[in-house]
């Protein structure tokens, strides 16, 4: 068999020195580790185990945000009281991912990790050109089966679909990721693949995610986030949205607007166009519907995926104009 | 999810414990406690873990097999490849068809498709199998592969006379009559996906192999091995008592078993093989991929006046699977005019098998879409035109139906649901974003019939043992013979013991055409009446019995006691009563094959489908049938289809034990509500591979997706279908659904799907 070392660390800090090292991975939940492990993708020299590390599951709201910890649990965050409360968007986005047993075990750090479901991605015996696996390899995807693949975001070298559910609220809400003391923006965490889509996270050897951090804003508080899929549950979005809506005192005109998409990108996708263009408008059905056809622009399909396009804009809009009925 | 159910007439409203009682799965808190033991779960000394090494082309040949490496990996005990393996012998079908002599190589050198077992590893532990198993280095000459249907390498394939169905003159009575459609529907591959993957332990002791194998046909499976390795069939013992989940797919031994058998007789020592996931989707065939058109002529009043039916459905590029698609199409409607014909299309593919209701299931989509079309073009309800166009007889083979109780099923159905409120007008109904469709749809599935063996014995204790080779994968097999030994001898389902899923006890055919029921409760009935008219004998005759003295013609025993008809004399229990005439059991061996029957005659029973009985033999046409409402919530901006209630009506005739059989329909509603909306084998036109081999790409519903279910029972006593009055459950429920859901989409909608799964973007 493969051998690998398991090495359990002892603080944060032993556990970033370890995972340096090459061949290292950090575990937590497992749940996509070990997922990737047994289709032969991930094939770590060392696995460290920060599973049982104190300290590092707090999930803590106060007036100017939420903190939560990289080992809070998928579950617990869905279903912790102040996040429901103040960040609608993140809880809804939490609970309609994965599976209950795949959220009791699934850490928030982990989950910004999560790689794609790119079926060439994982099947590493049958299909050996993989540019974000292998670079210089190639890309099966692109000419095979795309139902699932991005439509905004891609390049030449891979149009791999960034599948979660999560980052897509925290773009919404500019969310900040800490690597210990380096904070950065969920937005900038995640990267295009563009010539290098074997690199899709700004995060260096040595680095660890250890909390995001969500900025309060009346936007996050009237939120919600809208998944679209063939199966009610258990899937994969074929688009998402996370919205989030303020408006001004008339109860009509729209002040703040926070709109990200899901299930289209290669990464979580803020759609800046379509708040740009509703800022300080009249919520109405039209405009809202006009508005978010702006969602994609630029997008580019590959055939099966082309309902994306068509898609996406339907998602966005009714979910600002639900959050607008709540008025 | 909440299920409601009604059950009607055929309940019985009996005693749980009796034959149409209630009873709970007597085989339930093993499984629920973790208790039951599956077949490679079997701990054995010295065992050995195998590994498959597959194709990852479709077509061509293996130049070279480089084993180096993997050999030398640790605890590697053996690298098969086609050139080590040991040679078998090729084995008869399942129409026991007399084979070639050649030999048989379960690893392929010629590859004539994608996941073919091309090398195998044996290690010491399951890991070191599957890692050495990644170091095999296969090299290919690959040629180009057929890749599907569509493929215009493919062409029209081979016409298979034997389905051709005809009578009167179609092609002119459709060219005639005042309306007409005609349309084209397809499915897709579909798979079994049993959460228990296949999987085996192979021992050797001597000349005589143990094969541990989830299994629909034990005996079906020994034969197969004993052929494989030219031993006696009675050398062979095949051991099932559970399964985790078959649908079909479990009735044929597989080549991952001769590899695995081959690899214990040439190492000496036990090997285990489980196929993984990704396997279970190349490893064996699932349902084939269908096209067929269906042209109706009919009059303005929706009366048929011809159909002419055409399907194709894929094979292997040297295998042959048929799925009759003209089986339901030939009998749900009476028209005077009709042709049905079938070719098949090699594509490189594995050979498909049978999975729930092969035939009936796609047939049904074709021949129940069409007429739901046929309604709206001449404007008549849907359920109406189906009342129009009732088949009185069998029209196919001109004979009376044994029982066909579809009319009531479409009565009650209707009246459940409220098909009488539904607005006829596509788009006419609406809640919020949701365009709501009502549809119906019909289905059948014919009796298979078979001859089955029992064995029961009457223990010293009054307690009563029954054993059978058959198998029970969930459907209740371990019950309801437990009910009919109970009922028949006269004791507690309590103190019934059924013991099933050894070959070594008396013989059972497959497992499969939902015949399993109605052949074992027609076994054990007539083995129980035998140790009965035993025990009654002995009290009557012997000098030691109580009863001795009564004189009496017969005796009654009920609760587990034995009395006079009139009460009088002696009362005593079965276990004083054996005590009394020194007797520590009794036992009765009974079959229901005809009397002359050879050794050879149950020998091919038992271990072909030669010997099943036509379910058109004699003067009856015997089927199950069922109408299904369904309703749909169609997101009109997202395309996104839920059904929201179901509302069948079953004829299965008598029902042994209602809530198995309602739980078992329901199974089947909710696995042709994953056919409708979900599953579906997405292959790599440039590979010839199937992608999505997996649970979370190949979809089937969760608990979310199914709503309401109540199912209802039409169904009356069948005695020309069965011993004791039942017709076939397991299959009916599934025949039928993908068309109902179809057919209600198409109401919310306007937009008639007619390929399979009804994904979103076929709806915005």
């Amino acid at each position: 068999m493969r051998d690998f070392s398991y090495l359990r660390a002892t603080s944060a800090e032993a556990a970033r020195q370890a995972a340096a090292l090459p061949g290292a991975m950090l575990l937590a939940g497992g749940t996509t580790l070990i997922d990737l492990a047994k289709c032969g993708v991930a094939q770590p020299d060392t696995l460290v185990d920060i599973s049982h590390l104190k300290g590092l599951d707090r999930i803590e709201v106060g007036e100017r945000g939420a903190t939560i910890g990289a080992l809070a649990r998928m579950g617990h965050v869905a279903d912790h009281a102040d996040i429901k409360s103040r960040f609608p968007a993140v809880s809804e986005a939490l609970w309609q991912a994965a599976s209950a047993q795949i959220r009791n075990m699934a850490t928030i750090g982990g989950n910004l990790m999560q790689r794609t479901r790119c079926p060439y991605f994982r099947d590493p015996s049958n299909f050996s050109a993989c540019n974000k696996r292998e670079p210089g390899s190639g890309c099966s995807a692109i000419g095979g089966v795309t139902r699932g693949h991005a439509v905004l975001g891609a390049s030449e070298a891979c149009i791999a679909m960034y599948p979660g559910d999560l980052a897509v609220a925290l773009v919404a809400f500019d969310a900040i990721v800490h690597l210990g003391e380096r904070r950065l923006l969920v937005d900038d965490f995640f990267l295009l693949p563009g010539e290098t889509p074997d690199r899709e996270h700004a995060i260096e050897p040595g680095e660890m995610v250890t909390a995001i951090e969500i900025p309060s804003s009346a936007a996050a508080r009237r939120s919600t986030y809208l998944k679209v899929r063939d199966r009610q549950s258990y899937e994969f979005a074929a688009a998402s949205a996370a919205v989030g809506l303020e408006l001004e005192a008339d109860g009509r005109t729209i002040r703040d607007l926070r709109v990200a998409l899901g299930g289209v990108a290669t990464k979580p996708w803020r759609a800046r166009a379509v708040e740009d263009a509703l800022k300080g408008k009249v919520l109405e059905p039209d405009a809202v519907r006009a508005a978010s056809l702006l969602a994609v622009e630029g997008a580019v399909d590959h055939g099966a995926n082309h309902y994306k396009i068509e898609l996406a804009p339907r998602v966005v809009a009714r979910a600002i104009l639900k959050l607008g009925d709540a008025a | 999810m909440t299920v409601h159910t009604r059950h009607g007439d055929a309940s019985d409203g009996v005693l749980a414990e009796a034959v149409g009682g209630r009873l709970s799965r007597v085989d339930g808190p093993a499984k629920i406690t973790g208790a039951a033991r599956y077949a490679v779960e079997q701990q054995l000394e010295g065992l050995l873990y195998g590994a498959l090494v597959e194709s990852t082309i479709a077509a061509g040949k293996v130049r070279a097999i480089d084993v180096t490496q993997a050999e030398a990996a640790p605890g590697v005990v053996k690298v098969l490849t086609p050139d080590t393996i040991m040679s078998l012998r090729t084995a008869s079908d399942w129409f026991g068809t007399p084979p070639p002599d050649k030999p048989y190589c379960p690893l392929a050198r010629d590859i004539t498709f994608s996941g073919q077992h091309v090398a195998a590893v044996i290690a010491g532990t399951f890991e070191q199998a599957v890692a050495a198993a990644a170091l095999v280095k296969v090299s290919y000459d690959e040629t180009p592969a057929i890749v599907d249907l569509s493929d215009g390498k493919a062409g029209d394939g081979i016409p298979i006379d034997a389905m051709t169905k005809e009578w009167g003159d179609a092609a002119s009575a459709f060219a005639s009559a005042p309306v007409r459609i005609c349309a084209a529907y397809n499915t897709p591959r579909e798979y079994q996906a049993p959460m228990e993957p296949h999987g085996l332990i192979a021992h050797w002791q001597g000349d005589h192999l143990t094969v541990w194998e989830p299994s629909q046909w034990l005996d079906g499976m020994a034969r197969t091995y004993a052929e494989w390795f030219e031993v006696p069939f009675e050398n062979v013992r095949l051991v099932s008592p559970y399964i985790g989940g078959g649908f079909g797919s479990k009735a044929l031994a597989l080549s991952h078993g001769a590899v695995a058998a081959g690899a214990a007789r040439m190492l000496g020592r036990p090997v285990r093989l489980v196929m993984t996931r990704p396997q279970t989707f190349t490893g064996y065939g699932g349902r084939a991929a269908t096209r067929q058109t269906v042209t109706i002529g009919a009059g303005h009043d929706g009366v048929i006046q011809s159909i002419v039916h055409r399907g194709v459905n894929e094979t292997s590029i040297d295998g042959m699977w048929v799925e009759p698609l003209g089986s339901v199409t030939s009998i749900m409607y009476a028209t005077p005019n009709f042709s049905s014909k079938q070719n098949v299309v090699r594509v490189n593919s594995v050979v498909p098998g049978a999975m729930r209701a092969p035939g009936e299931n796609p047939s049904a989509f074709g021949i129940e879409s069409a007429i739901d079309e046929l309604a709206y073009e001449v404007g008549i309800d849907p359920l109406e035109i189906r009342l129009r166009n009732y088949a009185e007889q069998d029209p196919h083979a001109k004979k009376a139906w044994s029982t066909r109780q579809l009319r009531e099923a479409f009565a009650a159905g209707a009246e459940r649901f409220g098909w009488a409120r539904r607005t006829p007008q596509p788009r006419s109904m609406r809640d919020g974003n949701h365009l709501i469709g009502w549809g119906v749809a019909a289905g059948t599935y014919p009796v298979r019939r078979a001859y089955g063996e029992a064995r029961v014995r009457i223990l010293a204790d009054g307690s009563v043992e029954v054993e059978s080779s058959s198998i029970d994968m969930g459907q209740g097999t371990y019950t309801i013979l437990a009910q009919t030994a109970a009922e028949t001898v006269g004791v507690s389902a309590d103190d019934v013991v059924v013991k099933l899923g050894d070959s070594r006890f008396p013989r059972a055919g497959v497992t499969g055409g939902s015949r399993l029921a109605g052949v074992m409760t027609g076994a054990v009935y007539k083995a129980a009446t035998s140790a009965l008219d035993q025990l009654v004998g002995l009290a009557i005759s012997d000098p030691r019995s109580p009863f001795h003295a009564l004189q009496a013609n017969t005796l009654v025993v009920a609760n587990g006691r034995i009395a006079s008809p009139r009460g009088e004399g002696p009362d005593v229990s079965i276990a004083e009563l054996l005590k009394s005439v020194g007797r520590d059991q009794i036992e009765a061996t009974g079959d229901t094959m005809p009397a002359n029957s050879t050794a050879e005659d149950r020998y091919k029973n038992y271990t072909t489908i030669a010997m099943s009985l036509p379910h058109t033999e004699g003067d009856y046409s015997r089927h199950s049938w069922c109408a299904h409402f369904v309703e749909v919530r169609v997101d009109e901006d997202f395309g996104t289809v839920r059904v929201s209630r179901v509302v069948s009506a079953l004829d299965s005739g008598r029902l042994y034990n209602p809530k198995l059989a309602e739980s078992q329909w329901k199974g089947g509603i909710i696995m042709g509500i994953g056919q409708a909306l979900l599953e579906e084998g997405i292959v790599d036109r440039r590979h010839g591979r199937i992608v999505n081999d997996n649970l979370a790409d190949y979809l089937v519903p969760t608990n979310a997706d199914i709503p309401d279910i109540e199912v209802i029972s039409v169904g009356i006593p069948d005695l020309h279908s069965s011993a004791l009055g039942g017709k076939g459950v397991g299959e009916l429920a599934i025949v039928g659904i993908a068309p109902a859901i179809a057919n209600a989409v198409f109401h919310a909608t306007g937009k008639r799907v007619r390929d399979l799964p009804i994904t979103l973007e076929k709806l915005i």
